[in-house]
C-alpha cells in the first residue's frame, strides 16, 4: 500500500508540523510524476499530496485541454495503482456506475435449471457474486490495493447520482439488497474532475480536497514538451511555447489546450519546420491542430499570425 | 525556526477560517479542524507550503481558488507562524487585536460568536487605503458610500414583484411538465424491473417495463442592466429577478454595467439585510454607463458555458442604450444565442408611446431576440406571463 492512503487526521495538539520532511514528499511526488511524464505545477502537487495523506477526494478543475484527466493517469502510474475509471454522462445511473444484476445469466440460470431446484436454492444461486456485473464504483472498493479511481467529467452527471456518489465516497461501502453491505477492502485514491458545465453542489465540494489547474506557463509547458516530444529541437521547443502562450491571451473561444500544443509539434515535425521563423505557410497549414472552431480560425487573421510568430520566434 | 505552541496556532488558524467564511467561503467547523490536522502532514514552517496546503483544503471553487492567495496573505502576513512575537504569551493570541491587513476585511461582528477571537474597535486610522486592494467584503464605511438597496420603492410594490416573478416561474414550470406526459414511448427497457414484475410467471417477460429518461427542468438566466438609463427599473426589477431565483432553483443572475457580476449568491443569501449590503456591493458603479456588449462578452467567455446549455431561457432586462459599438453587440447577441434555447429581451421603453428600438445596440441584437417585450410596469410584466409560457 502506499505510503498513507489510510493517514488519519492528527490530533488538535499534533500542532508543530515541523517535520522537515514536508516539502520532500511534495518534491518527490512531483519528481516521481515527471518519470511518467507528467509535469504537475506546485499547488496540484501539494494537492495531490495531501489527497494521498489524508485519504480524501481531489476534485480537479479548470479548462478542457489542461490535462485534468491526464492527472489521474500519471498519479495512477507514478504510484503504481490500478487506475479504474468512471466517465459521467447525463442520466449515468446506479446501475450503470455502481453494480447491476446480470438479467440474462440469470433468466438462464432458471431456465436450465427449472425443473431439478426447488425456487429457494434457486434465488439462493442466482443472487450469488457471480451473477453480479461490477460497475467502476463497486470494482472500485473491492480492490485489495487501493486503486486510483478516476471518476470523469463529474458534472455532466445527474445531480441525483451527484448525491449517492457524495454517499459512497464518504463511507466507501455499498449495500446489494440481496447481499448485503459490501465494505470497501481498501480506499481507493478519488480524483474527481470537472470542466464547469454545471455548478456541483457544495457538499461535494466540502467533501473534496480542490485544485484549479490554469494553463501551464511557458516554462511547464516547455518541460512537457520535453518530456513528451523529446524530438523536437530546443529552438523550436521554446518559440513554440511562446506562441502558444501569446494565442491563449487571444480571444478565442476555444483555447488551445496541452494536447493541442503537443499536437502541432508533431505536426510541426511531421513538416519539417525547424524555426517557427522559417516558414509561414507551414505554420498557416499546420494551425488547423490548435484552432477548433470557424470563428476561431476567422479571428487569427495573417497579420494576428505574423505578429505572434514574430514574438515567438525573435 | 521555532515550534510554534499548539495553542496559539488553534487560535490562529480558527481565525484563519473565520476570516475565510466572512469572505464567502462555505466552510464548517469540520475544516477547521482538518486545516489543524494538515499541519501534520506539511511543513508548517514553509509559508509556501503552508498556502498551497490550505488552498487545496478550504478553496472549493475556482473564484475562491483565485482569491485565497490575496486572503492567505492578508491575514498570516507579517505575523504568520515563523514570525510570532517572543515577548507575547502565545495563550493570548484569542484577545489581541487582528493583524493590520486582516481589520479592512473584517464586517462588524455578528452578534454573538465571532466576537471572541477579534474584538471590535480593532480599525486602525490608516490600515484601510494603504493596505486595501479593492477586494469584496463587507465593511461598514465602504458600503456607506454606496447606492442603499434597502429603501428602493414601497414595500408592497416590491412585494408585487416577488409574486409575479414566482407566477412567471410557474409558468414556464407549467409548460415542462406538460412537455413529459407527450414523451413518445421509451426506447429502453428497464430489465430490472421487468424481472421483478414477472417473477410470478417463473421469470418469462410478459410484461415489459419501459424507462425513460427524467427530463431536466428549463434553466433560466437573468441579466440585468443597472446602469444610469435603467436606475429607476433596475431597483424594481433586482427584486423581480430575487423572486426568479428563490422559486426557480435551476435559475442564474448576474448585474452588469460597465462590468458583469454573478448575483445568484448574493440573492440567495437567507438574511435580507445582508442579502441587499452583498448587492450593493456587487453593483458598485452603480448608475454609471452602461456597456452592454462588454458584459455580454464576458458572460459568453466566462459563464456561458456552466450557466447554459440547450435548455436555457436568457432573459435580459435592459433598455438597449449602450455606448459601445454595434457590430460587436451583434456578434456577441449571436454567440449568446447560439449557446441558449431562447432569448427574451426585457425593454422597460418598450412600453413608452412612440418607443423605437433605434438604439444602435438595440437594433444589432433584435435579430437575436427571440421575444421582445415591454417591461415598464408590473402589468406589462404580467403580460408576457403568456408569452414566456409558450417559450
Amino acid at each position: 500500500m502506499e505510503d498513507g492512503g489510510a493517514a488519519r487526521p492528527h490530533g488538535l495538539t499534533d500542532g508543530d508540523g515541523s517535520t522537515p520532511g514536508g516539502t520532500l514528499k511534495v518534491e518527490a511526488l512531483k519528481s516521481r510524476l515527471a518519470s511518467v511524464g507528467y509535469i504537475a505545477d506546485d499547488a496540484l502537487a501539494m494537492a495531490l499530496h495531501l489527497a494521498l495523506r489524508l485519504g480524501r477526494p481531489l476534485l480537479v478543475e479548470g479548462e478542457a485541454g489542461v490535462g485534468k484527466t491526464e492527472v489521474a493517469k500519471a498519479f495512477a502510474t507514478a504510484t503504481g495503482a490500478r487506475l479504474i475509471r468512471l466517465q459521467c454522462y447525463e442520466g449515468l445511473d446506479a446501475a450503470a456506475a455502481i453494480y447491476e444484476w446480470n438479467y440474462q445469466r440469470q433468466l438462464l440460470a432458471i431456465k436450465a435449471r427449472e425443473d431439478d431446484e426447488g425456487a429457494d436454492e434457486t434465488e439462493e444461486r442466482i443472487f450469488s457474486e457471480r451473477y453480479l456485473l461490477r460497475r467502476p464504483l463497486l470494482e472500485a472498493i473491492t480492490q485489495d490495493e487501493a486503486p486510483v479511481l478516476l471518476i470523469d467529467e463529474i458534472d455532466r452527471a445527474d445531480e441525483e447520482f451527484e448525491a449517492y456518489l457524495l454517499e459512497v465516497l464518504s463511507d466507501f461501502q455499498v449495500s446489494v439488497p440481496e447481499l448485503g453491505t459490501i465494505r470497501a477492502k481498501s480506499v481507493p485514491h478519488v480524483i474527481l474532475t470537472a470542466n464547469r458545465t454545471r455548478d456541483l453542489s457544495d457538499a461535494l465540494r466540502r467533501r473534496c480536497l480542490y485544485a484549479w489547474v490554469e494553463f501551464p506557463d511557458p516554462e511547464r509547458e516547455l518541460a512537457i514538451l520535453r518530456a513528451r516530444v523529446p524530438g523536437a529541437g530546443e529552438r523550436l521547443a521554446s518559440q513554440v511555447v511562446r506562441f502558444i502562450d501569446a494565442l491563449r491571451r487571444e480571444d478565442l473561444e476555444k483555447k488551445p489546450g496541452i494536447a493541442e500544443t503537443l499536437d502541432w509539434v508533431a505536426a510541426l515535425l511531421d513538416l519539417e519546420v525547424e524555426s517557427l521563423a522559417g516558414d509561414p505557410g507551414a505554420i498557416r497549414a499546420s494551425l488547423v491542430c490548435l484552432l477548433k472552431t470557424e470563428s476561431d480560425r476567422a479571428a487569427i487573421t495573417p497579420e494576428v499570425l505574423t505578429r505572434i510568430t514574430d514574438r515567438a520566434a525573435a | 525556526m521555532r515550534p510554534i505552541a499548539p495553542e496559539a496556532l488553534t487560535g490562529r488558524v480558527a481565525g484563519f477560517v473565520a476570516h475565510l467564511r466572512l469572505n464567502d467561503f462555505a466552510l464548517g467547523p469540520a475544516e477547521s479542524a482538518a486545516a489543524l490536522a494538515l499541519f501534520g502532514d506539511i511543513d508548517g514552517c514553509d509559508p509556501r507550503e503552508v498556502r498551497l496546503g490550505l488552498k487545496s483544503l478550504l478553496a472549493g471553487r475556482r473564484e475562491e481558488w483565485e482569491r485565497f492567495d490575496d486572503l492567505f496573505e492578508a491575514y498570516w502576513q507579517g505575523r504568520g507562524c515563523i514570525r510570532r512575537r517572543p515577548d507575547t504569551p502565545a495563550t493570548d493570541s484569542r484577545s489581541r487585536p487582528p493583524p493590520g491587513p486582516w481589520r479592512n476585511h473584517l464586517a462588524p461582528p455578528p452578534a454573538g460568536g465571532s466576537e471572541r477571537v477579534h474584538p471590535p474597535g480593532a480599525h486602525g486610522p490608516d490600515d484601510g487605503e494603504a493596505r486595501g486592494r479593492g477586494r469584496v467584503v463587507a465593511s461598514p464605511r465602504s458600503s456607506l458610500a454606496r447606492t442603499d438597496l434597502r429603501h428602493l420603492a414601497d414595500p408592497a410594490e416590491l412585494a408585487e414583484a416577488e409574486r409575479l416573478a414566482a407566477r412567471l416561474a410557474r409558468a414556464m414550470r407549467h409548460r415542462i411538465s406538460r412537455r413529459y406526459r407527450n414523451a413518445p414511448r421509451a426506447p429502453r427497457l428497464d430489465l430490472r424491473r421487468t424481472v421483478r414484475r414477472n417473477l410470478g410467471r417463473g421469470g418469462e417477460p410478459v410484461d415489459l417495463v419501459r424507462r425513460r429518461r427524467r427530463d431536466r427542468p428549463v434553466r433560466v438566466v437573468v441579466l440585468l442592466d443597472v446602469s444610469g438609463s435603467m436606475e429607476q427599473y433596475s431597483r424594481f426589477f433586482l427584486q423581480f429577478v430575487k423572486g426568479l431565483t428563490d422559486t426557480w432553483a435551476e435559475s442564474d443572475a448576474f448585474l452588469f454595467h460597465t462590468r458583469l457580476v454573478r448575483i445568484t449568491d448574493a440573492l440567495r443569501d437567507h438574511d435580507p439585510v445582508r442579502a441587499m449590503s452583498r448587492l450593493a456591493l456587487l453593483a458598485q458603479g452603480f448608475g454609471g454607463g452602461t456597456r452592454i456588449a462588454e458584459s455580454v462578452r464576458f458572460f459568453n467567455t466566462r459563464y456561458a458555458k456552466a450557466a447554459l446549455d440547450s435548455r436555457s431561457v436568457v432573459m435580459i432586462l435592459s433598455d438597449g442604450y449602450d455606448t459601445g459599438d454595434a457590430s460587436a453587440m451583434s456578434r456577441e447577441m449571436q454567440r449568446l444565442r447560439r449557446r441558449a434555447r431562447r432569448v427574451v429581451w426585457l425593454n422597460p421603453l418598450l412600453g413608452w408611446r412612440g418607443y423605437e428600438p433605434v438604439a444602435r445596440a438595440m437594433a444589432a441584437a433584435l435579430p437575436f431576440v427571440d421575444c421582445f417585450a415591454p417591461a415598464h410596469t408590473l402589468e406589462a410584466l404580467a403580460a408576457i406571463e403568456g408569452e414566456l409560457a409558450r417559450l
